[in-house]
């Protein structure tokens, strides 16, 4: 833990915020959608960084279960996003 | 070794950085879809990779979970663009062309 | 490390808000989703890699699922 890692979680914190800037005023539903799947990406990243970080080898199943888990859950909402209500 | 995970690091982070800004300020659903996938994930696999590069026993793992980001974020944002155009998004002001209202399949509504 | 904290804190809260607050109830599945999202990194980053792999099958795929079919079946916008 040391200059560089602060400057890179930094760097990664204003990406989710503005993104989350986008969560919260974005006009339409699919809006949200991609946001939330920005962050996820956003946070799959910083999921590996911390795990580099606290140097464990075991933390990156956590970022594989979670990039797989979203997936499919994206793909379900947007299923049911297209059919129109 | 470790400088060159270092700076393949810090490029990642600077893209995911820039996604996020593309996101905040671009006027569009489908400009946003551009930004959101592109950035990040250039930005997620040369992170993951740089820190495989730093750390080179965990190469192979890091390298799955990239490979793994690389196949399925494409296929997740291309279904939300779809499902944007298709439940009736409106374009942004300065369009120029909706080649997508030539089909059949999209042109019903 | 006690900045991505801090700033998944605040996600957290503004996003159960806006879950209380939207009345396109599509637009409060999405925000719910992202609620589960930081609590599963609040649990990686409180070193307990297994709940956060629960969390996350069970918060982003389940309940978005379910609460998708839900609304399909009945309403989407609350009056």
């Amino acid at each position: 833990m040391n200059a560089i890692t602060i400057l890179f979680l930094s760097i990664i914190c204003l990406g989710l915020f503005l993104s989350f800037l986008r969560m919260l005023s974005g006009p339409t539903a699919p809006d949200r959608a991609v946001a939330v799947d920005t962050m996820t990406t956003i946070i799959v990243a910083t999921l590996v960084l911390v795990a580099f970080i606290l140097e464990r080898y075991i933390y990156l199943d956590v970022a594989l279960v979670y990039s797989l888990i979203s997936f499919v859950g994206l793909v379900a909402l947007a299923r049911f996003l297209e059919k129109g209500f | 070794m470790y400088y060159l995970g270092v700076v393949v690091t810090g490029v990642g982070v600077l893209f995911l950085c820039l996604g996020g800004i593309g996101l905040f300020r671009f006027p569009d659903v489908y400009n946003r879809v551009q930004a959101g996938t592109k950035c990040t994930t250039l930005g997620a696999f040369a992170t993951i990779i740089g820190v495989g590069i730093m750390e080179p026993t965990w190469f192979w793992k890091t390298l799955i979970i990239a490979l793994f980001i690389l196949a399925t974020n494409p296929i997740s944002s291309h279904s939300l663009g779809r499902a944007a155009y298709k439940s009736g998004t409106e374009l942004a002001e300065g369009s120029v062309v909706d080649m997508a209202s030539e089909f059949e399949e999209y042109s019903e509504e | 490390m006690i900045i991505i904290a801090t700033v998944t804190v605040f996600f957290m809260l503004g996003a159960a808000l806006s879950v209380f607050f939207f009345k396109d109830l599509m637009n409060a599945v999405v925000a719910s989703s992202l609620v589960s999202l930081t609590a599963t990194v609040l649990f990686y980053l409180l070193q307990a890699p297994d709940v956060a792999m629960a969390e996350a099958a069970i918060g982003v795929a389940l309940v978005t699922g379910i609460f998708v079919v839900a609304i399909r079946r009945t309403e989407r916008y609350e009056k």
